[in-house]
């Protein structure tokens, strides 16, 4: 009797799996196209698509695609999975679906190394880059040091807290940054970069992420279903035969390293680790197996599009990190607001 | 006669090295294929036994051996698949379906990068019916009672098909039927060879399930022994500091404490 009932429940869950995957492939698919897509779609010479045999004939069209708009896409696509997948990780390690790889002291430390180094050291890829991963860790480090030392209220509560501090500590020492740059040459590359965006790429800037973004997927990828036992408790975690404590540091680090090499060529993009990780969530279940894949390619659609956007809805460029923002937000109201909302404390 | 299965000798263990330890040279040994209840008032140092068993919490002294081996020399994986812990309480904001979860408790089975398969569901989904809530295996995890949670652990404890379970407080969230329920489960188990130790403030609980039973009172093990034994109107009423009486009905021992 229960033997049949057992094995309609796992027919059952077998076949559901089965429609998620091809759910999944259905967005590789869609990611795959909409990456062609946005190659030939542009402002040249008018807003459109550039043709395959314009590609053929004109040098600068070929040029165009090759150097220019290839390394941002790539860029747009690895930004997206980065802050998407770096947003499930967050949410899952910390217990809280409203956290973002920004969280605690990583994106306002990222733009203080950032401005430091446009100010200080001249602003060369490599060097923002190191400086913005390396004040982006430090945030993180700060944050969780000063969280282990709050003498109130719950980890979750406490970890916010001092994040916020962490943060304020950074936009104020940003701030001073800004004011002692000079006005006409450095305090627009830090304006740009603190607003997000992807018009500066080449293939030299994103050769030079590669390896911390790819890596950091990669793993992150591999490490997907035990993620599950690390949004437990400590002693669950452990009672399972996890390292509850080596495996989130060593999961953190496998975010927020690609995450503060993502940020420092593109800038603040906001609000991509927050709602794509909530939209995979509704879309395959909270067990991150499927999921973590899943905001990924999610996370390279939605950034591009947002690129896309970008780069043609006005003939001068709007900072991505604008349109992240805009889209993001009101995507969230929405589902907030929706009906299909379960209401939990 | 029985081997034992976990044995701590002269185990010193405090939180706080700068105060007095909570346990000095504490020995205790469990027998195997028996339920021992470790009974206590609130704040006895139940929980953080159950915790140096684990091996979550380190002694600072002496040696905790599981099958005669020293717990910290069994890798993570391996201790993972000898001994499990169903908590108190555990609260998550993910909406998991009561299988995904109980797949949680297949994972020191699985590959250190691997997924469960379905022979793991299928392992998970029994668990789930041997306690009783096979039909709720696609619920959220969110939309159950307290009661129907804690059989939810149990049951991803049991998905890690260990030799010696862990409980912490089992019967707190539970009411009357589901205790009952529990009481009948845990004695299956034992009779198909689990190891069982279970903490509780309860020692109707103790009396009703437990073969040995471990009294403890601020950190000391008063006395240990057959529960028959330990259960008695001068230990509870001496644990406990109020007068608690026995009562004999239908042949078994009640305790009354009004």
């Amino acid at each position: 009797m229960s033997d049949t009932a057992a094995a309609v429940a796992l027919q059952e869950l077998a076949l559901r799996k089965l429609t998620r995957r091809w759910i999944l492939l259905i967005l590789g698919v869609t990611l795959v196209g909409i990456f062609i897509f946005s190659l030939l779609w542009g402002r040249y010479p008018g807003l459109g698509f550039i043709s395959w045999q314009r590609v053929n004939q004109d040098e600068l069209a070929k040029l165009l695609i090759f150097n220019v708009r290839l390394p941002r896409l790539i860029t747009a696509l690895l930004l997206g999975a980065v802050l998407s997948a770096g947003g499930i990780v967050f949410q899952m390690l910390f217990g809280n679906p409203l956290v973002e790889p920004g969280f605690l002291g990583v994106s306002q430390g990222a733009a203080f190394g950032a401005a430091l180094c446009i100010v200080f050291l001249g602003g060369s890829a490599v060097l923002l880059q190191g400086s913005a991963a390396v004040f982006a860790l430090a945030g993180l480090a700060l944050s969780y040091l000063l969280a282990r030392r709050i003498r109130y209220g719950g980890w979750v509560l406490r970890l916010v807290l001092s994040g916020i501090a962490v943060s304020a500590l950074f936009s104020a020492g940003l701030g001073i940054l800004k004011y002692l740059a000079d006005p006409l040459r450095q305090l627009p590359e830090i304006t740009f970069w603190l607003l997000g965006g992807l018009s500066s790429i080449t293939w030299k800037k994103l050769l030079a992420i590669l390896p911390a973004v790819i890596s950091g997927l990669v793993f992150l990828y591999l490490f997907r279903w035990r993620l599950n036992i690390l949004a437990l408790s400590d002693e669950a975690a452990f009672s399972m035969g996890a390292a509850p404590k080596r495996d989130r540091l060593l999961l953190l680090t496998a975010a927020v390293l690609p995450t503060a090499a993502v940020i420092s060529v593109a800038g603040m993009v906001g609000w991509v680790g927050l709602i794509i990780p909530h939209i995979a969530r509704r879309l395959f279940g909270s067990d991150t197996h499927l999921t973590l894949p899943a905001a990924m390619l999610l996370g390279g659609i939605f950034t591009i599009l947002c690129d896309d956007l970008s780069r043609s809805l006005l003939a001068g460029e709007i900072p991505l990190g604008i349109l992240t923002s805009l889209l993001g937000s009101t995507i969230f109201i929405v589902l907030m607001i929706s009906r299909g909302t379960k209401v939990h404390r | 006669m029985t081997p034992s299965l976990l044995t701590f000798q002269e185990v010193r263990f405090g939180y706080n090295r700068t105060e007095a330890p909570v346990f000095d040279g504490l020995d205790l040994s469990l027998k195997e294929g028996r339920i021992t209840a470790i009974l206590g008032p609130n704040g006895a140092g139940k929980t953080t036994l159950l915790y140096l068993v684990l091996g979550w919490l380190k002694p600072w002294a002496g040696k905790i051996c599981l099958l005669d081996i020293p717990i910290e020399n069994y890798s993570r994986r391996a201790l993972g698949q000898h001994i499990s812990l169903i908590p108190q309480s555990e609260h998550t904001p993910f909406e998991y379906t009561v299988l995904e979860y109980v797949l949680l408790g297949r994972a020191p089975y699985l590959p250190p990068l691997g997924a469960p398969s379905q022979d793991d569901e299928k392992i998970a989904y029994e668990a789930l019916v041997k306690m009783g809530i096979g039909d709720l295996y696609d619920h959220s995890i969110l939309t159950l009672s307290g009661g129907e949670r804690q059989m939810v652990l149990a049951a991803r404890a049991l998905a890690q098909e260990p030799k010696l379970l862990l409980l912490d407080e089992p019967t707190s969230h539970l009411d009357l039927s589901n205790k009952v329920r529990l009481v009948h489960i845990l004695r299956k188990l034992k009779n198909s060879g689990t190891t069982i130790l279970m903490s509780t403030h309860e020692p109707e609980l103790a009396l009703a399930l437990s073969d040995d039973t471990i009294l403890m009172e601020k950190g000391r093990v008063l006395t240990s022994g057959r529960t028959a034994e330990m259960v008695t109107e001068e230990n509870l009423s001496k644990i406990y500091h109020i007068p608690v009486k026995t009562v004999f009905a239908d042949g078994k021992k009640f305790i009354a404490w009004m």
